[in-house]
């Protein structure tokens, strides 16, 4: 059995908070040169322009991609031979708060959603999601959630019937209700199967994924490019002003599921993809 | 959109109003304010009470945004626009009853603030979402004026220069993101 210590992990989610919040990765990076290759609207060619130049000011380290730096999403695999030296759940909030707190990244978090919205000032909680592999390390993927986006998902609770156009037609009601709002060229995440709240949690999965990646079963690679052509008819284009950018990708994760149920979700990622992993 | 980028001045005199048409490209230099959620809900429940406002928002150019901490030495941290259209249940009442000379922000608007947009010739702008960084090297200064309890969500002054911004919805309704979005629109 491995010892990790929870200090290790806290520096760690430190590191990755902040490296996310001001490097862009290098996959969304060289998607925005490959879009303006394709990019038929000259206004659409601008954006594109300053969001590189926007990446590159970033990457200096002095002002984050984007003011909302926010939920701190982390997918957290521990493999089943390793032991964590202290409470893994406290190690992982102190990343958190140390990592907005010293990277100078805003707090965007309230502490119950209805009466009060009392900002908990450090960032926490952070949202996680656990899985256990085989193995002796641990991963963390940290990826930052930006309400713009974040509040333009749809789960709908399909039937079998509906098929391939009912998820079509799905994720099309999601892009277009969307819109500017959601920071297009957006990276489409759509959850399918499983029950409500493993097709939600297959969405965010799919839109923290690197873009240079497809659905490793061929028929829902074919899928996800299906589904980018289509949204990219929507017209809405870079920031909304119209063009053939509306989206960067789409990507698919599913779950087997009931014989009676099709659930379809969409989490859209604005074109600050933002991601980075470690693994331990 | 414009390829020529027009300099225009913030407050928005009544002339720049006139002027600016769905697709220009602006760089504005001046005092603008930030008020995002928080502030809109505050400041529209002291209106419905008859409470005095905490400062004058007389011609003020308000701009939806929540700013990262600045660093030291450094005026801002990242502040690019925020969803306008969280705004639009608070925004009819600030153009009638604060006289605002226009909005700063990203997304569409809904038909109220479009129909107070024209009625009272406030221009909505937009400025590039998620492009916080690019932005916030325009922002000079920023002086919190009200509401310093609600940290980034704050009513502060931001002294720009060449703040880069597009008319979305001009005082005559034209909108940028019909127009923009129309010639590629295939389904």
């Amino acid at each position: 059995m491995r010892e990790i210590q929870a200090q290790t992990i806290t520096e760690a989610v430190k590191n990755l908070c902040i490296e996310a919040c001001y490097h862009l990765p290098n996959d969304v990076y060289e998607a925005f040169y490959h879009l303006k290759e394709t990019e038929q609207s000259d206004s659409a060619k601008y954006i594109l322009d300053d969001l590189i130049k926007n990446a590159d000011i970033a990457r200096q380290g002095e002002f984050p991609i984007c003011q909302d730096t926010g939920m701190a999403v982390l997918f957290v695999e521990i493999g089943q031979d390793v032991h964590i030296n202290g409470s893994l759940e406290e190690a992982l909030f102190e990343g958190v708060r140390q990592g907005y707190t010293e990277g100078y990244l805003r707090k965007s978090v309230v502490a119950e959603p209805l009466f009060e919205r009392i900002n908990t000032k450090d960032n926490t909680p952070a949202f996680i999601h656990y899985s256990i592999a085989p193995g002796d390390t641990v991963k963390i993927r940290m990826a930052p959630k930006g309400a713009g986006s974040e509040n333009k998902s749809i789960l709908k609770m399909l039937v079998p019937a509906d098929g391939i156009e009912g998820v079509k037609n799905v994720v099309l009601e999601a892009v277009k209700n969307a819109g500017p709002n959601s920071c297009p060229p957006m990276v489409i995440g759509v959850g399918l199967g499983g029950t409500m709240e493993i097709c939600a949690k297959n969405a965010k999965k799919a839109c923290m994924r690197d873009i240079n990646t497809e659905n490793p079963d061929k028929r829902y690679a074919k899928l996800e490019k299906e589904l980018l052509a289509l949204v990219n008819k929507t017209g809405i284009g870079a920031q909304g002003f119209g063009g053939t950018s509306t989206a960067i990708r789409v990507h698919i994760e599913w779950s087997p599921t009931h014989i009676a149920c099709l659930p379809v979700a969409v989490n859209i990622n604005c074109h600050a993809a933002r991601h980075a992993e470690i693994i331990l | 959109m414009n390829r020529q980028k027009i300099h225009i001045t913030a407050p928005f005199s009544p002339e720049t109003v006139q002027k600016l048409r769905a697709g220009d490209r602006v760089l504005i230099t001046g005092t603008i304010l930030t008020a995002r959620d928080a502030a809109h809900k505050r400041l529209i429940e002291s209106l419905e009470k008859g409470e005095k406002l905490p400062l004058n928002l007389e011609n003020a150019v308000i701009y939806y945004t929540g700013p990262t901490p600045a660093r030291p030495n450094l005026p801002i941290g990242s502040a690019g626009p925020t969803t306008s259209g969280r705004m639009d249940k608070y925004t009819p009442a600030l153009i009638e009853q604060c006289h605002i000379s226009g909005m700063i922000g990203k997304g569409y608007r809904n038909k109220e603030v479009i129909d107070s947009i024209k009625k009272y010739a406030v221009p909505y702008l937009v400025t590039l979402g998620g492009a916080g960084a690019l932005i916030a090297k325009s922002i000079k200064k920023y002086t919190v004026l009200a509401y310093g309890d609600l940290g980034a969500e704050a009513i502060a002054a931001m002294e720009v220069e060449d703040f880069p911004a597009i008319v979305a919805i001009d005082i005559h309704g034209n909108n940028f993101y019909e127009q923009g979005q129309a010639p590629y629109q295939k389904i």
